[in-house]
């Protein structure tokens, strides 16, 4: 197989490797897949006889059903790898797991792993297609395309255009702030990857603790300390997950601490421009990062991204495995064949 | 090969015969293949318009999803589909620019059974060129012109053209 | 010193080492070498050769006292899968060293004179002296001290926790005061420190910084070897003692150790050649092969540690040669063993980073040879005017522990061909310039072109 036109390879790695035009393309492909959703049947035999591994040595039902329902809606066949309980406690070295599924005859892998680069490492062991599905603190690509994807849906909203004729014109200039724990957020990563490549202008805002060490050619706008300061000039605001469960707490003194500094208020949420965007990629915590009165005006975004999550994930699966080749067909060529 | 004159005779042709074979129009839908069956079921729709006045739904599908090289080939969707309603019981036809191989043809057959039972799909197609790989046959034609598989037949409202395929 | 008692070079018949350039550090001259017994009994040009001696063919090639490694993970006892005292020699062999010292970090650990006597005793029948290194603490833990006079009465003169480094500044100081001790009882030992602050590095799986920020990866700064560093020159200057600073990584805990010698105080140091040459960026594509500890650094760290070299502050290259099998290596980055093989590598490496076009400033043939071979080989008690045998120079009456090496010879290193049990090389694929020929240990050749003997 070749040609196949997501981004530099046959991996949906990360979103870097995607570049303006592949993001486009996958947004442009996610549109197809929304009226597919709206259909009686939101079903299309695109992968038939395709089978789609979903390999998550660490939970995410959100995510991993967000996969299976888009590979089965695609019609391939789906097949759960649960890693966290099962070989890898017998010693088995994840090579071995890996390899043992792909000899099943395997035509995508979808990894979650706590380990960064656990994706990478299984792009080279195995000839299928892998898409990262989250991978330590590194990055969660779908996530990015799939918030892009619902900036880019309510943005031609608020105008009153089509969003498929809109492009990706509309992220140019753009004004995002990131918000939380950026340090140990893949969420983070991607997001401000994929709004880069898209020309809008981001500003990480975290707690000092909880910044990366470096942000060295990252492509943004400013980091700072000081949500107040920005909130009255962005388009959208992005709220990360402050995951307590993974010790974000160890790095501020107390969660109400975070709260009162980083948390969306209700007296914050009213610095904010009118038509702001307020984003999360949940589960939310509320009254956390964001509070249970302001939880409300997000949340139909929320629902919507979980919605458009699908679609984007059927987009890249279908890209990944239905879009390519290289069998030349005399037949093939001409309008209307 | 045809100018745009001819392509408007021969789609007021079709209108009549579509209305002269169903005895009418009731329940009937235009369904234009994405994308050069779209403009013609809409130049057909404003036809029967005309020498009915009744307004038939106007549709239009793409079939990449659908298609039976998809992993072979670069298949992209290439425009949006947008079906009237529910098509369970209705009169569909389909329009297509040429009719070739057969095979998106086949595809969107398989596409229409997603929204619904229609009573009876129809094709009808601009330009049969022949070169068949399917048991698939028009029932309203434009114009039937043999060609070379290696040709390339170009169809719009402003006529049709054949050249030789451009290298891929 | 324990004296060896069953030296094989007694049995050989003679060798005579024709027609190449001798480097010690005497200098450099034209020089045949022969070898009776495991002594040289006579170096000079156009030496005679005796009947029945054998030929050992040196012509364009370097003959130089054989390499010294004061760390060398053997495993054994207790990770025989990845490497044992017999592999690890004769990988040592064909690297060019004639000496290696053991890192304590066994399972058991070298903390009782048992264990020690063990690994010394299978160490005889190696390929290379073999000589092992004593944990300061006991199990390694960093709370007591080992038993070290009874591991020094054994011949122990090396001493670390590596892999670990003594965490607790009151327990180091301890350690120092008590091993100041045992010199003035004619066991002089060093403590050798695995520079590494826990509670910085804690998670850390490579170089804290902009690749690890930008991979995602949890990162160990720079500052927690530095800050041991720091803390232990202060020791230093507290207790009299001697640290030998193990695989230090960083520029400035290279400038910190030269301000400590400036002053007087009894530090030293040594590098890795992975250290001299590769940096951060390798761990873009998450291959575990690069995950070390110390994490590779910057490549300005890198260029740092080559600086020092050629400034004369580091005193040693030793390997870190840290065999792991696959299966340790096959998983996930934050999974995956640290640590990569160096002795059959080390010299074609650090010839390249430091007489190379990336060095900076290219250091002569003899001081690089002096990293490799006689500044271990004093650091680790071997040198002939400690009673040793090691390092050289290459004189007549000198002992016969020497190797043969083609400094422009290229080669490609393939993990399939490596003597040791692991495959865990960064070089895997990689061509390499300068090759060993052959190496001569106590008057026995035990590598013959590029061929271990036994």
């Amino acid at each position: 197989m070749s040609g196949a036109p997501l981004g530099a390879g046959r991996h949906l790695l990360s979103v870097a490797d995607l570049g303006a035009e592949g993001i486009e393309e996958v947004l442009r492909v996610a549109d197809a897949f929304v009226e597919v959703g709206r259909r009686p049947i939101p079903k299309v035999p695109a992968l038939r006889g395709r089978t789609v591994v979903t390999l998550f040595a660490e939970e995410s039902t959100r995510t991993r059903l967000s996969f299976e329902t888009a590979a089965r809606r695609l019609s391939a066949d789906v097949m759960s790898c649960p890693m966290a309980g099962s070989s890898v406690k017998k010693g088995e070295s994840l090579r071995d797991t890996v390899e043992t599924v792909n000899a099943m005859g395997v035509d995508a892998f979808v990894v979650r792993h706590p380990s960064a680069g656990a994706p990478a490492q299984v792009a080279q062991w195995v000839d299928a297609a892998v898409v990262n599905a989250g991978d330590g603190w590194h990055e969660h690509p779908t996530q990015a395309l799939l918030d892009c994807y619902t900036i880019r849906q309510v943005l031609a909203e608020r105008a009153g255009t089509d969003p498929a004729s809109a492009g990706t014109a509309g992220f140019r200039g753009l004004k995002v702030a990131v918000v939380g724990d950026v340090r140990h957020s893949r969420v983070a990563r991607s997001l401000v990857w994929a709004l880069g490549a898209l020309g809008a202008r981001t500003t990480v805002v975290a707690p000092g603790s909880l910044v990366p060490t470096s942000f060295d050619d990252w492509p943004l706008e400013a980091v700072t300390h000081d949500l107040d300061a920005v909130l009255g000039d962005v388009d959208v605001c992005y709220l990360l997950r402050l995951q307590l469960e993974r010790g974000a707490g160890a790095y501020l003194p107390s969660v109400r601490e975070y709260t009162s500094a980083y948390g969306l208020t209700a007296r914050r949420a009213a610095l904010l421009g009118e038509g702001a965007v307020v984003m999360h990629p949940g589960p939310m915590n509320r009254g956390v990062e964001i509070a249970d009165d302001v939880a409300e005006l997000p949340a139909s975004t929320v629902l919507r991204q979980v919605r458009n999550g699908v679609a984007v994930r059927m987009a890249v699966l279908f890209l990944l495995l239905g879009s390519g080749g290289a069998v030349e067909d005399p037949a093939a060529g001409g309008a209307g064949d | 090969m045809l100018s745009a004159e001819d392509v408007h005779r021969a789609l007021v042709r079709i209108a009549h015969e579509i209305v002269e074979h169903n005895r009418g129009l009731q329940d009937t839908v235009l369904i234009g293949l994405q994308t050069g069956g779209v403009p013609l079921a809409q130049r057909i729709g404003r036809v029967l318009e005309e020498i009915e006045g009744a307004t038939v739904p106007v549709g239009m599908l793409d079939v990449a999803f659908y298609r039976d090289d998809i992993g072979i080939r670069p298949v992209l969707p290439e425009a949006a589909t947008d079906i009237p309603g529910d098509l369970a019981g209705s009169l569909v036809v389909l329009v297509d620019d040429v009719l070739f191989t057969g095979r998106t043809v086949r595809a969107a057959l398989n596409a229409l059974t997603d929204y619904g039972r229609a009573r009876a799909v129809q094709l009808a197609v601009m330009v049969d060129r022949g070169h068949r790989q399917l048991p698939i046959r028009p029932d309203y034609v434009g114009k039937n012109m043999p060609t070379r598989i290696d040709e390339q037949v170009d169809v719009s409202l402003d006529g049709v053209v054949l050249g030789d395929v451009v290298p891929r | 010193m324990v004296p060896v008692t069953d030296a094989p070079g007694a049995d050989t018949p003679p060798i005579v080492v024709r027609g190449g350039t001798v480097v010690d550090a005497t200098g450099e001259r034209r020089a045949d070498l022969l070898v009776v017994g495991d002594r040289l009994a006579a170096v000079g040009p156009d030496l005679e050769v005796p009947s029945g001696a054998r030929l050992v063919e040196a012509g364009g090639c370097v003959v130089a006292p054989g390499l010294v490694d004061l760390h060398t993970h053997l495993r054994q006892p207790g990770a025989e899968e990845a490497e044992t005292i017999e592999t690890g020699a004769r990988a040592a062999a064909l690297g060019g060293y004639c000496a290696v010292v053991a890192m304590p970090n066994t399972d058991p650990p070298v903390d009782s004179a048992a264990v020690a006597a063990d690994v010394l005793a299978l160490g005889r029948k190696a390929v290379c002296r073999v000589e092992v290194a004593g944990a300061i603490t006991v199990g390694r833990a960093g709370e007591r001290l080992a038993p070290m006079g009874e591991l020094a009465a054994l011949g122990v003169r090396l001493f670390t926790d590596d892999g670990a480094g003594v965490q607790d500044a009151g327990v180091m100081r301890r350690a120092l005061e008590y091993a100041r001790g045992l010199e003035s009882r004619g066991l002089p030992v060093v403590l050798g420190q695995h520079c590494e602050t826990d509670s910085l590095t804690a998670g850390g799986v490579m170089h804290e910084g902009a690749w690890s920020s930008r991979l995602g990866v949890p990162g160990a700064p720079a500052e927690s070897e530095e800050l041991m560093v720091a803390r232990d020159i202060a020791l230093v200057r507290l207790t009299g003692g001697r640290v030998h600073f193990l695989h230090l990584s960083t520029a400035r805990s290279l400038a910190m150790v030269a301000a400590a010698k400036a002053e007087g105080l009894a530090v030293t140091a040594e590098v890795t050649p992975h250290h001299l040459t590769l940096a951060d960026e390798e761990l873009a594509g998450y291959d575990p092969i690069y995950k070390v500890n110390p994490p590779l650094r910057t490549a300005a760290d890198a260029a740092g540690v080559r600086r020092a070299c050629a400034a004369g502050v580091v005193d040693a290259v030793a390997t870190d040669h840290a065999p792991h099998p696959p299966e340790a290596k096959a998983t996930t980055l934050q999974d995956a063993a640290p640590g990569m093989l160096g002795l059959e590598t080390a010299l074609a490496v650090t010839l390249d980073a430091l007489t190379g076009a990336t060095a900076a400033p290219a250091m002569a043939l003899g001081a690089v040879l002096g990293l490799l071979s006689w500044g271990p080989a004093r650091i680790a008690g071997l040198a002939v005017d400690q009673g040793g045998d090691q390092g050289g120079p290459l004189v007549a009456g000198a002992p016969a522990n020497l190797f043969v090496f083609d400094p422009e010879e290229r080669w490609e290193v393939d993990p399939a061909r490596l003597a040791s049990r692991s495959r865990n090389t960064p070089w895997a694929g990689r061509t390499l310039r300068g090759r060993v020929r052959h190496t001569v240990w106590r008057g026995e050749p035990v590598v013959v072109d590029g061929e271990a003997q036994r």
